[in-house]
């Protein structure tokens, strides 16, 4: 079935160290790079971006707002002003042409927290859990909303710990790492995988608003596969993986629970997986099947 | 005839059964986020809104947290709340003893709110209502006990307007006079800068939520005198007539200077 070695191994002795772990330097980087925008104002006296995800304002013009948020406030009966509708047009706008639940893996502050005890998981050995159901935070997103229009508030910002850790980050707190720690035990002790996977409405809105998007993770070399599975380990969402190595039709990751993480690319020592803007190649022949695959 | 459910084909049956588990599952969420946000809508008790913010119910629809009015504003006054504020965690407010609203003429809080939680509307700053300022201890206020600080007074922005002194004679020296300080709640901002510069340990004068601080007279009553002076100083009453008073000596009233004291 799965394979008793850690992911990783294979391809730092096939490719090096760098070319295994290159996207995910990209990542950790563009993630510190949007936080340290918000800090270098309060740190450094040097102002790019004010505000937090919410709702920002950089270089004092360009305005860039939570549309999941903004939906949330127009379902409490309120009309925001038009810097917080116009930025989230703009995040929506960039988001549905790249790809939605890109901002999972490249923005989010808790996805290091996730990632943090996925990694520790493995590294414990530690297999069984709670497998949550994917689409029940598909049902959060709808009751996020019911709750808003209701109780004619944000409903999910009494929770959410992603603005809660940028907060944190941010403006300083003390009760929200709290909630980040929480968070952190319940991926790292209950359910593997299961905030992002199965709980959070932010990448649920987010998958929903950019399933078409551009940047799409292909697999060009998918016969060249050896059926190891590191990419099933280490993927958040590894359903999103088989398409792409059996259809005959393409070779591409087209789910929108896809994060564009870049792991897969990264783990694999055949390089069967490639991320970039091409959403179609030519289908190669498709990764040849052997007894006990997953379909 | 065998009908043969393949589990990739969406039966009636597993379609409405999964609409419904759907719908419950979205309600039990949604109940328990609207429970929780009932809790309490309330910050720390001494907690005042920005300059322009919406009623408390409507202000939490519309502020997104993102901590651009803490930004925007030149004196550090604002803050955002902790978790501890339960439904109101992240939302910004701020102490008027520790650090008042400096009442900027531009407003930049205002300004910065990208989403309207602080109304665009307010554009003069002596129009906001904050809280109102309330004399809550009468028996600590240097003012009231005979002495002279009238701080308070002195730094409100709106001095002689939202505040003021009035005169009162002193009983215990008989020869002094008592400066009371006293708030018009029609024109209080709710700035807090008299409660932060009240020299004594507890302040004497604190903003209060204007719910709380806020009294009404009710349309059935009229203040007579106020009546008379709008009505360029006629009888109240059109024909009124003034009859004797028999069997009723008034007292022997002080003969204020300069005026005949009529019983």
């Amino acid at each position: 079935m799965s394979a008793r070695r850690l992911p990783g191994g294979a391809a730092i002795r096939a490719k090096g160290w760098g070319r295994a772990h290159g996207w995910l330097l990209a990542r950790r980087t563009v993630q510190f790079a949007f936080l340290a925008m918000f800090l270098s104002g309060p740190l450094a006296g040097v102002w790019i971006a004010k505000g937090t995800l919410a709702s920002s304002l950089t270089f004092g013009v360009l305005p860039l707002s939570d549309p999941f948020m903004v939906l949330q406030s127009l379902a409490a009966r309120h009309v925001p002003e038009t810097a917080a509708l116009l930025g989230a047009a703009i995040v929506l706008a960039v988001y549905a042409l790249l790809r939605g639940r890109l901002f999972c893996a490249w923005v989010c502050p808790v996805n290091p927290v996730t990632d943090a005890a996925a990694a520790l998981r493995r590294r414990l050995g530690w297999r069984d859990g709670l497998r949550l159901d994917r689409r029940l935070r598909f049902t959060v997103l709808a009751g996020v909303l019911l709750a808003s229009a209701a109780g004619g508030t944000i409903a999910w910002e009494l929770v959410n710990p992603v603005t809660m850790m940028h907060r944190a980050l941010v403006f300083g707190s003390l009760l929200a790492w709290g909630v980040v720690a929480a968070v952190f035990l319940f991926d790292l002790a209950v359910a593997p995988r299961g905030w992002c996977s199965a709980l959070c409405p932010v990448g649920a809105f987010y998958g929903l608003a950019g399933g078409w998007g551009r940047v799409t993770v292909r697999a060009p070399r998918r016969a060249a596969c050896d059926h190891c599975q590191d990419c099933f380990q280490v993927c958040p969402e590894p359903h999103v993986i088989p398409p792409s190595l059996n259809d005959p039709a393409s070779d591409a990751i087209l789910s929108r629970d896809c994060t564009a993480c870049g792991r897969c690319v990264d783990v694999c020592p055949q390089s069967v997986f490639v991320l970039g803007l091409r959403r179609h190649g030519p289908a190669a022949g498709a990764a040849p099947l052997r007894q006990g695959d997953l379909p | 005839m065998a009908i043969e459910t393949d589990r990739r084909t969406p039966t009636r049956r597993r379609f409405v059964q999964g609409t419904l588990r759907t719908a419950a599952g979205a309600g039990a969420c949604g109940l328990g986020l609207a429970l929780f946000a009932e809790q309490s809508r309330s910050l720390p008790a001494d907690a005042l809104r920005p300059p322009g913010a919406l009623p408390e119910q409507k202000f939490l629809s519309a502020c997104v947290r993102c901590g651009l009015c803490v930004r925007a504003c030149p004196y550090d006054t604002l803050k955002l709340a902790d978790l501890a504020a339960g439904p109101a965690g992240g939302t910004p407010y701020f102490r008027a003893r520790k650090i008042p609203c400096e009442m900027c003429d531009d407003i930049p809080c205002v300004k910065a709110c990208p989403t309207g939680a602080l109304d665009k509307s307010l554009t003069d700053i002596s129009v906001a209502r904050m809280g109102v300022a309330v004399i809550v201890s009468r028996d600590t206020c240097l003012n009231l006990q005979g002495l002279r600080c009238d701080v308070c007074y002195r730094v409100c922005p709106l001095i002689d307007k939202a505040i003021r002194l009035e005169i009162r004679h002193n009983e215990r020296t008989g020869r002094h006079a008592h400066l009371i300080p006293v708030v018009d709640t029609s024109a209080c901002t709710g700035c807090g800068k008299c409660e932060q510069s009240c020299v004594l340990e507890e302040a004497a004068i604190k903003v209060l939520p204007a719910a709380l601080a806020h009294g009404r007279i009710g349309a059935h009553y009229g203040l007579g005198w106020e009546e008379k002076a709008r009505h360029g100083d006629k009888p109240f009453v059109e024909g009124i007539i003034d009859l004797p008073d028999r069997g009723y000596t008034p007292p022997e009233l002080p003969r204020p200077l300069g005026r005949e004291v009529r019983p």
